[in-house]
């Protein structure tokens, strides 16, 4: 059972997460642009909260829990994989930049969807879209909700459905309430929380293993290829790793959980900012978390369990009021990423699948009734889901990063840069990447391998889907005006 | 019909480009230029092995500075409310 003095910092996390929906709802309810007031924050981010929600929605439960669970058995190989995240915080800001600000505002596009309709004027376009997102995201939301009430079932002790309610709860509360100003405002005090846990559990940890030196001297006693790049099973080659810089990396354009912020916010001083602060605090908590994962080893010996790393060397090495605020990251991790998730599915339902094929002509209240209600009844879906998860969403939960990468880097990209680039040319690309990376991850699960001909199993499908797109969109290209378009 | 405002975006998005590559560069190199030796015989820089040093922790660094210099010398300011360059 834990002590009062690690749950306190919790409860007052909870408390002001909380009181920040409440007071987003205002600007909800004041504004005269609802939609896109409530699913963009009325693209009035400046730069650290761009910065911050940019880092928070893509560092997840597995950034604190099972990466350093990982790094722990692997060893410093695992950091240098876990570094190709770094441009996450660059490169996606800088590609889809400002090109993609000038489009979605002139296309007046509250999604990542309307972008791509107006680009590619297609309905098959949006459904697949529609459905991609739908499908994957409403999965991995699953398995981040289980993800935070075990968190809370092994800190508290609480029993798994009374810490899956709280934590639906209070989720549900300010996202339903504030809609994405609230999740960008709520998202700049969990990556801050984020931010310090890693900094303070890192230095823990190595005041507690006697300083950098003599944790790698024991590293190397128990095992030399602990401090190599290759892996402790040398399992880690240098193709392998590399082909990591796509999945994690750049393909991050791909997910419209981030994509979406782009357009997000206010104008090029908030980016240029984004840009800088966003680079740090990312390079910052991913490899302060994945290193003391590795450090954590000759601290904490004999964890046969990786997902317990975190928690046990946090409530060793640390005070329990630190302890509290460590502890309170990867909750912050979780939390984060939900709440982006939660408001893209229903952006998704209301915007791009109501608004566009049900009800065109819906008033504004009618809107905002439709809004609030759509929140709230995926948010209970998903918890009733979270209670005993089906198996097929535990699968496809699996293939949500890739797979959405699969689907929409390119028809993103080549549609903000390539005029040629049509909709035969997104749909092929977008079919072909899901279903390539679909079958290839699943050869490898089922195999029980890590990898494709030595690459990560999304490289080939995200080379298959470029191919298609380009070839695609060259052949069909007298079959589609161009001049239409504004990019 | 071309919006002025797309010649920057444009020379931004090809820098994004560069500066990935030169991340991966230095990030590769150092990793497995200097770490494919026998762990037993590696050199050490501040208690880490140097080719995690130079690539993770030293590279990182050296990447962050970049792009403020990049930001701060390439990156223009513009205007998103207003219709740009749009003659239409």
């Amino acid at each position: 059972m834990m002590h009062w003095q690690v749950i306190f910092p919790l409860f007052i996390f909870l408390v002001i997460i909380f009181l920040i929906g409440i007071w987003a709802n205002k600007h909800v309810m004041n504004s005269n642009s609802f939609l896109q007031e409530y699913f963009l924050g009325g693209r009035d981010m400046g730069g650290f909260l761009l910065a911050m929600t940019m880092m928070a929605t893509y560092g997840s439960a597995s950034s604190f829990i099972g990466g350093p669970g990982v790094a722990y058995n692997t060893g410093l190989g695992w950091v240098l994989l876990s570094m190709a995240q770094l441009p996450a915080g660059y490169f996606v800001l800088m590609i889809l930049g400002k090109k993609f600000a000038i489009i979605a505002r002139k296309y007046k596009a509250i999604t990542l969807i309307d972008f791509l309709r107006e680009r590619y004027q297609s309905n098959f376009v949006v459904v697949v879209s529609a459905l991609s997102i739908i499908i994957f995201l409403f999965s991995s939301m699953a398995a981040q909700w289980v993800g935070g009430a075990r968190l809370i079932e092994s800190l508290t002790g609480l029993h798994y459905t009374t810490a899956l309610f709280i934590f639906a709860a209070v989720v549900l509360v300010y996202v339903i309430i504030g809609g994405f100003r609230a999740v960008a405002l709520t998202d700049a005090v969990q990556g801050s929380v984020m931010l310090v846990g890693s900094i303070i559990l890192l230095v823990g940890t190595i005041i507690a293993g006697g300083g950098v030196s003599n944790i790698m001297h024991d590293l190397v006693a128990e095992n030399p290829k602990l401090v190599s790049p290759f892996g402790a099973d040398n399992s880690l080659t240098p193709l392998y790793v590399s082909t990591f810089w796509i999945l994690i990396g750049i393909g991050v354009i791909g997910l419209p959980q981030i994509a979406v912020r782009a357009m997000s916010y206010r104008d090029t001083k908030s980016m240029h900012a984004a840009i800088i602060i966003g680079t740090i605090a990312l390079g910052t908590v991913m490899f302060g978390m994945h290193l003391t994962g590795v450090l954590a080893r000759p601290v904490l010996p004999g964890i046969e369990i990786g997902d317990k790393v975190m928690p046990l060397l946090t409530l060793k090495v640390l005070p329990p009021y630190l302890a509290g605020i460590v502890l309170a990251a990867p909750m912050a991790a979780i939390m984060s990423t939900v709440n982006a998730l939660l408001m893209l599915v229903s952006s998704t339902i209301v915007k791009d699948i109501y608004l566009n094929f049900i009800k065109p002509k819906a008033t504004d209240p009618e809107i905002k009734r439709i809004s609030f209600l759509v929140t709230a009844v995926i948010g209970v879906a998903v918890i009733f889901v979270a209670l005993k998860p089906p198996s097929l969403l535990v699968w496809l939960n699996l293939f949500s990063f890739g797979g959405l990468e699969a689907v929409f880097v390119w028809p993103v990209v080549f549609g903000l840069y390539w005029k040629t680039g049509n909709k035969y040319g997104a749909i092929a690309s977008m079919i072909v990447g899901l279903i390539s990376y679909i079958t290839l991850y699943d050869i490898t699960l089922k195999k029980n391998i890590p990898d494709i001909l030595g690459m990560h199993p999304v490289t080939l499908p995200i080379l298959f889907a470029l191919i298609t797109y380009v070839v695609i969109s060259i052949f069909t290209r007298h079959k589609v005006n161009q001049k239409q378009h504004i990019i | 019909m071309n919006d002025p405002r797309f010649k920057i975006a444009h020379r931004e998005a090809v820098i994004g480009v560069l500066l990935v590559l030169i991340n991966f560069a230095i990030w590769f190199g150092f990793a497995y230029g200097l770490g494919s030796a026998d762990p037993k015989e590696y050199t050490y820089v501040f208690g880490f092995p140097a080719w995690f040093f130079y690539s993770c922790i030293a590279g990182t660094i050296f990447m962050i500075l970049l792009i403020i210099f990049v930001i701060k010398v390439f990156f223009r300011d513009m205007l998103f409310d207003d219709e740009g360059g749009d003659k239409s």
